[in-house]
């Protein structure tokens, strides 16, 4: 019994490999795949979904590399957020309690 | 007189136990749109040729008041049968009692079937439907897990071992389907998950139904634990009862041979292929093309399909078809089909059945986020695979078979006992287009007219590269052949087989890129 979604072949796009263009269909897993962007060292993003505990730092702090911004309890663990290089904080975009998901922008740099 | 009251008492004993939780919860479970454990062991095996063990075995609970419970089997139903005739070991959670939940009893039942599975070298098909470890026995029921599990390994490679999910299966106890050869999931019915969605969310603040977190087609699409995806549980046995029928006892025996039936006039294999290497077709019509009956049993349907991979027969003996399929991503090899791909190349070495490879592919995907999962790891996978496989080998090369890619499906460099070619046949360290430009690259660039010239070269390395020719000069094709011949010289090339014998450096085992 055939359990694909695609009943009707019809018009196939076009997939570019390096030996040249097909026509063929895309998986779901394909198109849905996210595209790889530059990181940008000035955003720290949560590595791991979790909990914020506390926030030391306000925008306008200078803060030296190593110092600790911030407190994620993720896994039961209380994972320090630490300052990536010396800088001004630009902008602080959680707050103690919050709940956030894996991704989530948590602090810019200036 | 007393013989005759033992006997009626015995027979009250077992009326009690098959009544499992009882009503009440038969009711729960059929509401649930389930079947009981019991009805579905006798819906997979033949009719009266189950015979149940350790019926009587009651737990060993003494805390938490415990020792008042009757828990029926212990919540499970262990035992033999036969399907088609073939014996067959089996145990099916029972989830109207407590749940299903897996106790130190419960686990020895089931390794005890095991351990008789391993022995009698007998296929062991497992029914999973159960709230997970019995929480009241603490580490007791890890304890048993941990039996499960390790006598999984044990047995793999030696007997096949099905593992079919009808209902939860959650936390520590998806570990034994995974440590199985074949997975088997019903819509609406298979849960498994490490860790539920009530939990993601207090924890991680994710929200997710739990069919879009672990239910059938999430597995069978787009995780890849599940083998066989079904609609309901009557489909789900049909599946079971046709891939027994399909491949060996053990690891001891081949797969039985039925009578060879041609394959029927609708699957053209002439009309089946385009002529234009970039226009996409359905694999598996040349597969049905070529196999007895036109009979193809497709694994992991819904998974990386841009390789297709299952059983088929040819000359009444059991294959495994491992083939690109054009028709998705032009059927490059990437992270999933190389594992899909592996795997079950591995699967058939183990068992004795020979392996049948249709290649048209036009390499590996291109990609960061390939490179970044470890494409080079994955790919990786195939080739080890087939090298270390010892049973009958043969590749047909269809259309395209370039740079590592035809490499790595079943070259005759990891040796494949027989590679044939179609006349349409590339078989190229890469496409025209990027060779040309690659090779050509001052001439185009020169041109007064690159694009006119670009033209004119890929044409030139075409017309001189892009056939089976350059690769059957060198001996690394043993013939090209026509797409009508393929059937007939598979069936040669197996019959010239049939007393393959290689020998493999020993050793206690390598160390397969995992």
């Amino acid at each position: 019994m055939d359990h694909t979604d695609e009943k009707d072949y019809g018009e196939y796009p076009t997939l570019s490999i390096s030996s040249g263009l097909y026509k063929t269909g895309l998986t779901k897993k394909f198109k849905e795949r996210k595209n790889w962007s530059v990181p940008n060292p000035k955003k720290i993003y949560a590595i791991i979904p979790g909990t914020i505990l506390d926030v030391y730092v306000k925008p306008g702090h200078s803060v030296k590399k190593g110092e600790t911004l911030l407190i994620l309890e993720a896994m039961k663990m209380q994972n320090q957020i630490t300052m990536p290089f010396d800088g001004k904080i630009k902008k602080v975009y959680v707050q103690p309690d919050e709940v956030i998901k894996k991704l989530h922008l948590m602090i810019e740099i200036q | 007189m007393s013989l005759k009251r033992n006997i009626q008492e015995l027979r009250e004993r077992k009326i009690e136990v098959q009544k499992g939780g009882g009503d009440k919860a038969i009711e729960k479970q059929a509401a649930m749109g389930k079947l009981t454990a019991r009805e579905r062991i006798l819906a997979i095996l033949d009719e009266n040729s189950f015979h149940e063990y350790d019926m009587f075995v009651s737990h060993l609970a003494r805390d938490f008041n415990m020792e008042k419970k009757i828990l029926h089997g212990d919540g499970v139903i262990t035992g033999t049968g036969t399907i088609h005739g073939s014996p067959i070991c089996i145990y099916a959670q029972d989830f109207t009692v407590a749940g299903g939940s897996l106790g130190l009893m419960h686990a020895r039942k089931i390794t005890k079937i095991m351990d008789h599975a391993l022995k009698m070298r007998v296929p062991l098909i497992g029914i999973n439907d159960s709230g997970g470890a019995r929480i009241q026995e603490g580490v007791n029921s890890l304890a048993g897990y941990g039996e499960i599990f390790f006598r999984n390994t044990l047995a793999s490679g030696v007997i096949p071992q099905l593992s079919v999910i009808l209902g939860p299966c959650a936390g520590g106890a998806v570990y034994s389907p995974a440590l199985t050869d074949f997975v088997f999931v019903v819509e609406n019915i298979s849960k498994m998950f490490i860790t539920g969605p009530s939990v993601i969310k207090t924890v991680l603040g994710e929200e997710i139904s739990m069919e879009e977190l672990g239910g059938a087609r999430v597995h069978c699409e787009t995780a890849g634990n599940a083998h066989f995806y079904a609609k309901n549980e009557q489909e789900c046995f049909d599946q079971i009862k046709k891939l027994i029928e399909l491949i060996p006892r053990s690891n001891t025996e081949k797969a039985k041979r039925v009578e060879t039936k041609e394959p029927r006039k609708e699957y053209n294999i002439e009309e089946i292929v385009p002529e234009n290497a970039r226009l996409p077709y359905d694999i598996k019509d040349v597969i049905r093309s070529i196999a007895d009956d036109s009979e193809f049993f497709e694994i992991m349907e819904l998974y990386a399909p841009n390789i297709v991979i299952g059983f088929g027969r040819l000359d009444g003996q059991t294959c495994g078809f491992v083939a690109n399929q054009p028709k998705y991503l032009a059927g490059v090899l990437d992270c999933d089909s190389s594992d899909k791909a592996a795997r079950f190349i591995r699967y058939c070495d183990s068992f004795n059945i020979p392996i049948i490879t249709l290649e048209d592919m036009p390499g590996y995907l291109p990609g960061v986020d390939q490179e970044h999962m470890g494409v080079i790891r994955h790919g990786a996978k195939i080739l080890y695979a087939y090298s270390e496989a010892t049973v009958p080998k043969i590749t047909v090369i269809i259309r395209k078979a370039y740079g590592g890619g035809y490499i790595a499906m079943n070259s005759r460099h990891l040796r494949a006992d027989f590679v044939f070619a179609w006349p349409t046949a590339e078989i190229a360290v890469m496409g025209p287009e990027g060779a040309a430009n690659i090779v050509f690259r001052k001439e185009i660039q020169e041109a007064s007219n690159p694009e006119a010239m670009r033209k004119q070269k890929i044409e030139e390395y075409k017309e001189k590269f892009a056939n089976p020719f350059v690769a059957a000069a060198q001996g690394y094709i043993d013939e090209v052949i026509e797409p009508t011949e393929t059937r007939s010289m598979l069936l040669h090339a197996l019959s010239v087989a049939e007393n393959k014998s290689v020998s493999m450096p020993r050793k206690k085992h390598g160390i397969p890129p995992f």
